[in-house]
């Protein structure tokens, strides 16, 4: 009863969504979606950022209320008016951020979602059954806390597997997880679709679902383009349905071996945590030449930010000859006097790190560039006054250079959409002809497309000899992209290997802490 | 049929501009229903509460009079609030600014001549930028919270007044009263128009400080590094402003401003130092910040409102009896439909009736 018989119909779909709506605003997040899940099928929901993947879950679950449609749950139209009624229809959902406690332990987590009152220690004994049965070890007495993400996320499965739910939804599970991990959580799936079990599997990483998807559906613009069996079809042409034409190749020339002088380097970098939940630096060094792009790989929350604001300059070094900038000793300086030097920043967040979200285009430009365009955009000497009109000017430039799409002339940066910030955020600094320019997340939540474009405009910079940082939890990407790459685990760097020694399983196993050269820690 | 509140996409611009009128009128509504209830009649009520007090000359000096310590105060408030540092206690950089601006004509008045007024108001600055560094200091090197620290700082001022006048700076010749000296004429900030009303040069003082800091704010690379540390300060540190700096640039510019409110208020209109040099100014300025949308500008208006709330009270008391303390209550009515209109900007009201759902559906 694996997924077959319900393609042709003649058995009851699990669950039917018949023209379901949502309107926010003028937006329509999705738009008359039509949808069957079959008893013990996985079932993929593709589709860009934006496409109304989200928004259709929830939807499905009951966290949001639709404008219009409706649904049939086994054979009976329902109204999901809350995720209680979900979850008692026997809907589960594994969110894409995981909504636990750091300070309580697995147990106490997974009891704050029951919805009756159970002894905390049942509770453990009842996840430490689930958790062998379905290949999900955790430790219900650890504090989540000190769980890595992986954990976190079978702790969330095996919350949702508590409830016995018929449909399982998984929001975009293996962002958060190395290839190993991810194997891991494909095989717990295969288990539960074998013993009757639907899940509702989204994402946009087109391998896994190939892999692992009996159906799939495909969103675009909050609108259905298409059915398909994930199986028979290739990973182009999965990605030509989602975007709606074909995705650019990053062209990639070899790196140039002429000069090598080390134009950023990091000497023994170590840093104790900032705050409760923030993770301590241990003697990170790396060293980078003009014309190279280092990927620094990782699963989230391993330093990576960390790491960031202190390159940048956000966040000071002990000693100034920690971090070097193109042979200037930089440790003690603060971001501005570090872009002077030549450096260039985009941090991970775009909205409140990167950007001011309810400020302009053109002010967030002069964000990060007031003080190395000093002379273009501010006038008056001591008075410091803004020139908007060079503002606009350079603004400009930056949209049309980085094809940034946008609805007025000179939006706030929260108006435009992820991808069209990023370009924007990038395009700020590329405009600089930076010499080193550090990324976080180059593409995090941004469309094919635009990645794309991203993307190129990095490489095309490293080609013209600059150095380039490239922090991702993209292995594609990193792949695509890096001349070296290296791993972050727990606040540590490994050595850089080159790309062309790399493999897949080997990023695996350096995110998952071997070390890169020998394979012992 | 029930209410829903919609987040905008994008801010309203219309009730942006529309919202202080909105909550100013919801006020008089207010207004006019707790005056019948009081068992008066409500438009001859609100009448003499906010009309009569601008029919004659002298009472619109006095106007004058009331708004300029409100403008001074709000406009450096504003720089506070803009970015993101909560001074409450400009009640008490508003006592200390007097205190110390009172210093030459109270301690040396034999020293008189010209340079005495410059001085005196200079000192005024000083005094309130002085007391204001304090919650700064605290909150950037401790970590405080500054709506406290600043809030307690103001009870340390007025005991300190109380104290000054009642003992070392009291007049010999005062017969007891809690006052210090009369100023000498040279220590008086003078009438603008000294025929018609004691509107004293405060008022200009208060219209330059807000065209000052309207142009910092508008068009200076200080005045984008307010808002975007306001804004996030996050984002504040990726552009390499710091925030302990602004926070004391911040409470030292709203200290001056206060401070300058303060010996304005003792030198043009008091003419003495005394315990009661003012009826919360220092806290009705924060209604007048919020009113007048943060914006200097908008500041100007919003104190010249509230200025009338004080004379209405007044003139309240005499024509219909009732507490000159319901100009406090007036201003506690505007202060919670302002920030209650300030949704409108950022969320629609919609109502959605069965019907209308129906269509909405349909749509």
């Amino acid at each position: 009863m694996t997924g077959t018989t319900t393609k042709d119909g003649t058995e009851q779909p699990l669950l039917e969504a018949e023209k379901l709506t949502k309107v926010f605003g003028t937006l329509r997040a999705c738009d008359g979606i039509d949808l069957k899940i079959g008893r013990g099928e996985i079932h993929a929901i593709l589709g860009e950022n934006g496409a109304g993947k989200s928004t259709l879950v929830k939807m499905l679950f009951g966290a949001l209320q639709p404008t219009s449609g409706g649904m049939v749950w086994k054979g009976e139209a329902v109204t999901v008016a809350s995720p209680a009624m979900g979850r008692s229809l026997g809907i589960g959902m594994v969110f894409q951020h995981f909504s636990l406690f750091d300070a309580l332990t697995a147990a106490e987590n997974i009891a704050l979602s029951l919805d009756q009152k159970t002894r905390i220690d049942a509770i453990a004994t009842r996840a430490r059954e689930i958790g062998q049965a379905y290949g999900l070890p955790v430790d219900p007495d650890a504090l989540v806390g000190d769980l890595s993400v992986g954990e976190r996320q079978r702790i969330e499965i095996i919350r949702c597997l508590l409830q016995n739910p018929d449909l399982i939804i998984l929001d975009e599970p293996t962002s958060v997880l190395t290839p190993q991990e991810a194997d891991l959580l494909f095989v717990t799936l295969e288990r539960l679709r074998s013993e009757g079990k639907s899940i509702l599997y989204i994402s946009h990483r087109l391998e896994e679902v190939r892999r692992l998807c009996d159906r799939a559906t495909v969103l675009r613009h909050g609108k259905v383009v298409g059915h398909c069996d994930p199986r028979v079809q290739t990973a182009a042409s999965l990605a030509r349905m989602m975007v709606g034409s074909d995705i650019h190749v990053i062209e990639r020339l070899p790196a140039q071996e002429a000069e090598q002088i080390p134009l950023i380097v990091v000497n023994g970098l170590s840093q104790r945590p900032r705050g409760p939940f923030s993770v301590s630096l241990h003697d990170i060094r790396l060293s980078i030449n003009g014309g190279e792009i280092l990927g620094i790989a990782g699963v989230a929350g391993n330093g990576q930010g960390e790491l960031f604001e202190a390159i940048s300059g956000e966040v000071l070094q002990e000693r100034p000859e920690i971090v070097r900038i193109r042979g200037t000793d930089a440790g003690r300086m603060g971001i501005s006097a570090r872009r002077k030097l030549g450096a260039a920043f985009v941090p991970e967040e775009r909205l409140g790190h990167g950007a001011v979200p309810d400020m302009s285009l053109t002010h967030n430009l002069l964000l990060s560039r007031h003080s190395t365009d000093r002379k273009v955009f501010l006038k008056g000497g001591a008075l410091r006054l803004v020139s908007n009109a060079s503002l606009a000017s350079a603004s400009k430039r930056i949209i049309t250079q980085m094809d940034v799409r946008k609805s007025s002339e000179n939006p706030d940066a929260s108006a435009l959409s992820g991808g069209n910030l990023q370009k924007f955020l990038i395009g700020r600094e590329l405009d600089r002809n930076p010499s080193v320019i550090v990324v976080n997340q180059p593409t995090w939540g941004v469309d094919a497309g635009a990645a794309a474009h991203i993307r190129q405009a990095l490489v095309d910079l490293a080609r013209s000899g600059s150095a380039v940082i490239v922090i991702s939890q993209d292995l594609d990407e990193l792949f695509e992209i890096s001349d070296r790459v290296a791993a972050m685990v727990h606040g540590r760097l490994s050595e850089s290997v080159p790309i062309e020694a790399m493999s897949m399983e080997r990023i695996g196993l350096m995110m998952g802490g071997a070390d890169a050269t020998s394979g012992a820690a | 049929m029930r209410v829903e509140i919609i987040k905008r996409p994008q801010h309203s611009a219309l009730f942006s501009a529309l919202s202080p009128f909105i909550a100013l009128l919801l006020t008089l509504i207010a207004g006019a229903i707790l005056f019948s209830i009081l068992g008066k009649n409500p438009i001859s009520a609100l009448y003499s509460y906010f009309v009569e007090p601008l029919t004659e000359v002298w009472s619109i000096h006095e106007l004058l009079v009331k708004a300029a310590p409100l403008i001074l105060i709000a406009v450096g408030l504003s720089v506070c609030f803009l970015s993101n540092n909560w001074n409450i206690g400009a009640e008490g950089q508003f006592i200390i600014g007097g205190i110390f601006g009172s210093i030459l004509p109270v301690v040396f008045p034999e020293f008189q001549g010209w340079y005495v007024l410059p001085i005196m108001l200079l000192l005024g600055m000083v005094g309130g930028m002085a007391y204001a560094t304090i919650p700064a200091y605290l909150k950037v090197r401790f970590n405080t919270n500054e709506i406290l620290t600043s809030l307690m700082l103001v009870y340390i001022a007025q005991l300190f007044l109380d104290w000054l006048v009642r003992g070392p700076w009291r007049n010999p010749q005062g017969y007891n009263f809690p006052e210090t000296v009369q100023f000498s004429n040279s220590a008086i900030l003078p009438a603008i128009f000294p025929d018609s009303g004691r509107a004293h040069w405060g008022f200009i003082l208060a219209l330059i400080a807000a065209m000052v800091v309207w142009f910092m704010l508008s068009r200076t690379l200080n005045g984008f590094e307010i808002k975007v540390l306001g804004r996030s300060s996050r984002a504040g540190r990726f552009a390499g402003f710091s925030a302990g700096r602004l926070t004391f640039f911040a409470f030292m510019v709203s200290g001056a401003l206060a401070g300058l409110a303060g010996i304005a208020e003792v030198s043009g209109a008091v003419g003495q130092l005394r315990t009661s040099i003012s009826p919360g100014y220092g806290f009705t300025a924060i209604i007048v910040a919020f009113l007048g949308r943060l914006n200097p500008m908008g500041i100007i208006a919003a104190g010249l409102v509230l200025a009338l709330s004080y004379l209405g009270g007044e003139a309240a008391q005499i024509s219909l009896g009732i507490s000159e303390k319901s100009a406090r209550i007036f201003q506690g009515i505007i202060l919670f439909f302002v920030l209650a209109c300030d949704s409108l900007i950022y969320y629609r009201i919609r109502i959605v009736s069965r019907l209308g759902d129906a269509a909405y559906r349909a749509r």
